[in-house]
Parts: structure tokens; sequence; C-alpha cells
């Protein structure tokens, strides 16, 4: 069985991991988040620079933790897109040098793809059909897997403005929060009430796309709301107006993924990315499912945020497909939609052609 | 000594492979692309370590081009320099890129090598007789012109007439310049130094100012 070694830089994490047959072997992850703070959100050129430091470093400790060496390693698995374009070339650059050198095949994969495979390394293979929930800092998807990286993915939606993570983001800044947004709320909001701030649910009207979801029309009713609150001369509710807020998501989030699942008549729905580490989101999908009769699979939160083993399991899968490598000069697709887990080369295509 | 050379900090993307018990090097490549170092750089490398009839673990040792030059081909190229290094167990020598140049022209008492900044500004470095005396630093060019001297670097022709200064006519790093700018450092096997970018610019990047208001639209 081959061992593969996976490096993910689209946005501001290093992560490396390494996966055979479906086990992830050992990964390890660097983060510069501390240093984008300041800034309110990730600054491409901080985050590359970080990269160039990173991604040897990362790659030699996800191999002694997992008691391996490189002349171990059978193919490298790298994400080409989509992401930050400098940042992903700094991981592209790595996994061509170390394929080349190594004389193992290379993969060109697609980050989403990635989110989606997380899970496989908690919870085993996924079902023949899912709907996979993304909800990041970048992103806010909603998929529709059947073989990941046998079939084309079916992306039923997006958001069609900010983030979900990205909203907790701003209104953690609005509220005078730390960032990242997202724990910083999920924090306070414990101690608050739910519905003291009416806020809307967007894009949940009769004539809204079904599965679409929009968040900065919610980030500006809280930005409302808080003005107004200051004009007025009252003292900011934080803990009400922030479990406002995450119930606002949360029950948004949840609806659609539900509806995703009983569309297309699938009985498993994975939630992956960094806001699938919120408290609420997680208690209202948990509850949510099990009224609805479907599985809910929400893998550990090291692999729910962005990693490299999650890349290595794709890698992992496309061997096993017996997947056509990429060339050395794969391309890198900073904005890439998802249709293949493999980037530069569908396996249909492969398959078609064997 | 088997080694790989190669420099991504111009809009040339240099490779090449050297015996140092050689004059010239066994097979090198030199390609204008200024968009294209990240596609180009590692099929590159594959075809000087066939055309050389090696394979990749006969490679001795590494000799990477640190910058000054645009951000992301410069770092390009000091990935695949590490992680090359890195895949093979050997060491990587960083050398200044402008160094590079500098070596080549050690006949020169006074040479100031510039290459494009973008922003119209120049990264520069002074060298006497081929050893660095300033820089590398980054600045306008009224800034960095100085009398008296003989110019290299790939943009010295575009400055050499306003400025009515010499060129040496030296435009870019070589394999060999490289491995020659590594110096002794190399050839002795001595620990090198760290792999750090010359970026000589901090990261473009405002720290947010205060909220606009939403409610007077
Ligand atoms: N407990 C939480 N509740 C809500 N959002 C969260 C929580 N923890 C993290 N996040 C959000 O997740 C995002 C980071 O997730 P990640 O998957 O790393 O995304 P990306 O790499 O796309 O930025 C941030 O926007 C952060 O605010």
């Amino acid at each position: 069985m081959t061992v593969v070694l996976g490096i993910e830089t689209s946005c501001d994490e290093t992560g490396v991991g390494l996966v055979r047959d479906g086990v992830l072997l050992g990964d390890a992850l660097s983060s510069s988040m501390a240093e984008h703070a300041r800034f309110g959100g990730v600054v491409p050129e901080i985050a590359a620079r970080a990269h160039v430091a990173a991604v040897v470093p990362c790659v030699n400790e996800a191999l002694t933790r997992s008691g391996l060496s490189l002349n171990d390693v059978g193919a490298i698995a790298v994400t080409s897109g989509p992401g930050l374009a400098t940042a992903l070339h700094v991981g592209v650059a790595a996994a061509k040098a170390y394929a080349m050198t190594l004389g193992v095949p290379l993969y060109g994969v697609h980050h989403l793809a990635g989110h989606a495979a997380a899970d496989t390394l908690e919870h085993g293979p996924l079902p023949a059909k899912s709907i996979v929930l993304i909800v990041s800092g970048g992103h806010t998807s909603l998929l529709l897997v059947n073989d990941l990286v046998l079939d084309p993915v079916v992306h039923l939606s997006d958001t069609l403005d900010d983030a979900a993570g990205e909203a907790f983001d701003k209104v953690a800044r609005i509220l005078g929060l730390s960032y990242p947004g997202g724990p910083a709320i999920d924090k306070v909001s414990r101690d608050g009430d739910p519905h003291a701030v009416k806020l809307p649910r967007p894009l949940t009207g009769p004539r809204d796309p079904k599965l679409g979801f929009s968040f900065s029309g919610l980030k500006t009713a809280v930005a409302r709301h808080v003005e107004a609150e200051q004009k007025a001369g009252r003292e900011l509710a934080v803990a009400d107006i922030a479990a406002s807020f995450q119930e606002a998501v949360a029950d948004t989030l949840t609806r659609k993924a539900i509806l995703a699942c009983r569309l297309h008549d699938v009985s498993t729905l994975v939630v992956v990315g960094g806001v699938a580490a919120n408290s609420r989101v997680r208690s209202l999908a948990a509850e949510r499912c099990a009224a609805a009769g479907i599985e809910l699979r929400v893998p550990p939160m090291r692999l729910c945020t962005d990693n490299g083993a999650m890349i290595a399991a794709v890698g992992d899968l496309l061997v096993r497909a017996e997947a056509k490598p990429a060339s050395l000069s794969l391309a890198t697709h900073p904005s890439i939609e998802l249709t293949w887990a493999q980037l530069d080369r569908s396996v249909a295509e492969v398959l078609q052609n064997q | 000594m088997l080694v790989l050379a190669l420099d991504t900090s111009t809009p040339a993307v240099v490779v090449g492979i050297i015996d140092t018990d050689q004059e010239s090097p066994l097979a090198e490549r030199f390609v204008i692309n200024p968009r294209g170092h990240g596609e180009l750089l590692t099929p590159l490398i594959q075809e000087i370590v066939a055309e050389a009839g090696l394979t990749m673990s006969r490679l001795d040792a590494v000799v990477c081009g640190t910058g000054p030059g645009p951000f992301t081909s410069l770092r390009v190229g000091m990935v695949t320099g590490a992680s090359i290094a890195d895949a093979l167990g050997k060491p990587v020598y960083p050398v200044c890129s402008l160094d590079a140049i500098g070596v080549a022209a050690a006949e020169v008492d006074d040479l100031l090598v510039i290459t494009d900044a973008r922003r119209k500004e120049l990264y520069w470095a002074r060298y006497h007789r081929g050893v660095r005396v300033a820089g590398p630093a980054v600045g306008k060019p009224e800034d960095v012109r100085v009398p008296g001297v003989v110019l290299a670097g790939h943009v010295a022709s575009l400055y050499a007439e306003p400025w009515e200064l010499p060129d040496r006519g030296i435009e870019y790093p070589t394999t060999a310049t490289l491995v020659a700018a590594a110096g002794d450092a190399l050839l002795t096997g001595a620990e090198p130094g760290e792999m750090v970018p010359l970026y000589l610019r901090k990261p473009d990047a405002v720290e947010p100012g205060a909220r606009k208001s939403v409610i007077q639209a």
C-alpha cells in the first residue's frame, strides 16, 4: 500500500499529512493566524512568507510523528486550488520538488474535496451518497458527493457574499470581540439569549434560491442594531447580540443542509470547516438530523480546519483509483469550482481512456 | 562535487548542474518568463538532470539564489531548492542573487548591480572587486544612482544612458556565478546559512480603521 504525503498551503495554515489506505499515519500543522490578527483577516503576503518558512519543517515533523522517512513516501498530493494564489504557489512548488526528487507521482487536489475527505480519516469511507456542508472562513458550500474521486462533485450552492466564518469574524469586530471571531462569539453567546435580537434568516423567502447562502445582510443587520443602540445611548448587550447572530447562522446553515439531504434523497450529512466547531451549529445540526433520520458526521476539530491530512486522504483515494498523476508543470488555480477532486486531470477522463 | 544551482529572483528562470572540478556546467537552462517560474522550474530541473546523464540522487548540494526579487517567483525557487535538498538529505546553500552578478565582474573596482523591484524601484548592491560592500537594498532610481560606478544587472541597460554610466553587460546570475558566490562554504561543506528570502519590503497590509456607519445610506 502506498503512503501518500499531502501538502496544504491555500490559506494561512501550512499542513502536511501522511495517509495510507484511508488511515492517517501522522500530520503537522503550522499556522500564521496570529500574525494576521491585527489586520482583521488573512493577509496573503504574510501567509505566503510563513508557508516558505514552515513547509519543509512540517514535512519532517509529519514524517517523525508517523515513524516514517521520505523513502517510505510513494506519492505526493497537494492543494493546487482554490485559495490565495501566492500561498498556493509555495505548496505546489514544494510538492513538485519532493515528487521529482523522490521519483514518485504527483496529484493536484481541490481544496474543498480535501475538506470532504477529512471525515473519512476519522469515521471511515463515505457512503455511496452524501451531502457535505463546508463552512469555513473562506467557504460556505453545499456539495452532493457520490464517489469522491470517481464521480464529479455536484456543487449545490455557495454563499453569494461572505462566508459563514467571515461573517463570524466581521460581526465579532462590530461587537469589539477578538479575532478570529468565531470562537469569541461562541464563547460570549453562552451567556446570551439567542432570541433577544430579531435578526433575518437570509435567503429563506419563498422566491429565494432554496439552498443558497448569504451572510452579508445578516452582518449589516447586526451593525444597524449596534449603531441604533449606541445612538440611543444604551449599553450593548454583547452576549445577547452574539447569541442571536449565532442562532441565525446555525439555523440557516442546518435548515438548508437538511433540505439538501431531503431534495437529493441522501441520508448522510457531513459538516466540515472551521465553523463546524461552533457549539450551536453542532447542537442544532445534531437535533435536526436526528429528527429527520439523517446520519450526521462531523470530524474532530483538527481535521475540520485546513490541514494536510485531508489532502493526503484525497491523494490516497486517487492512488487507489489508479488515477493518472499530474505532470511537474502542474498549475495553481486560485478560484476553481469543485467538480473533480483531482485538478488538471479528471479521473473520468482517465477511465475513459483506459 | 555535483551541484544544482537555481535562481528565480529575476524575470529569468536560471537552473544548471555543475561539477565543481570543471569550468562549464554539465547542463543548464535560461528561460525568460516572469509569470512562468512556478510551472517551468521543476520540469527544467528534470530536463537538465537527464541531459547531464545523472539522477537526482547523484547531486551533492544545492545552491539557491535568495533574491532580492519579486516575491512569488522568488519563493517558488527557494521552496523548490529547499525541498529538493531536504528530499536528497543534502545541504542547500543560500546566496544573495545580486552577488551572483557581482562575482562575475570581479575586475571592476566599483560595481553597482541593479535589478527590477517593480513599483518604479530598484534592488541594488555595490561591489568592490566581486565583494559586496553595500546593500542589498531597495530604493527609487534617483536614490540608487551614484556617480563613477560601473553598472550591471538586467535593468542596467535601461539606466546606463540616462545616468551616463558604463554598463558591464552582465544581466543575470548563471550556474557558474551562483556556485562561485556560494564560495568556500560550499566547497568545504561548511554548515549552510539559513534559507531566508531577501524581501527587503514589509508585506502590504493596513490595519483596519474605524468602522464606517451603515445607517446613513
Ligand atoms: N466556534 C466557532 N464558531 C464559529 N466560527 C468559528 C468557530 N471556530 C472557528 N470559527 C471560524 O472558522 C473560520 C476558520 O476556519 P478554517 O476552516 O480554518 O477556514 P479558512 O481556512 O477558510 O479561513 C474562521 O472564520 C473562524 O472565525
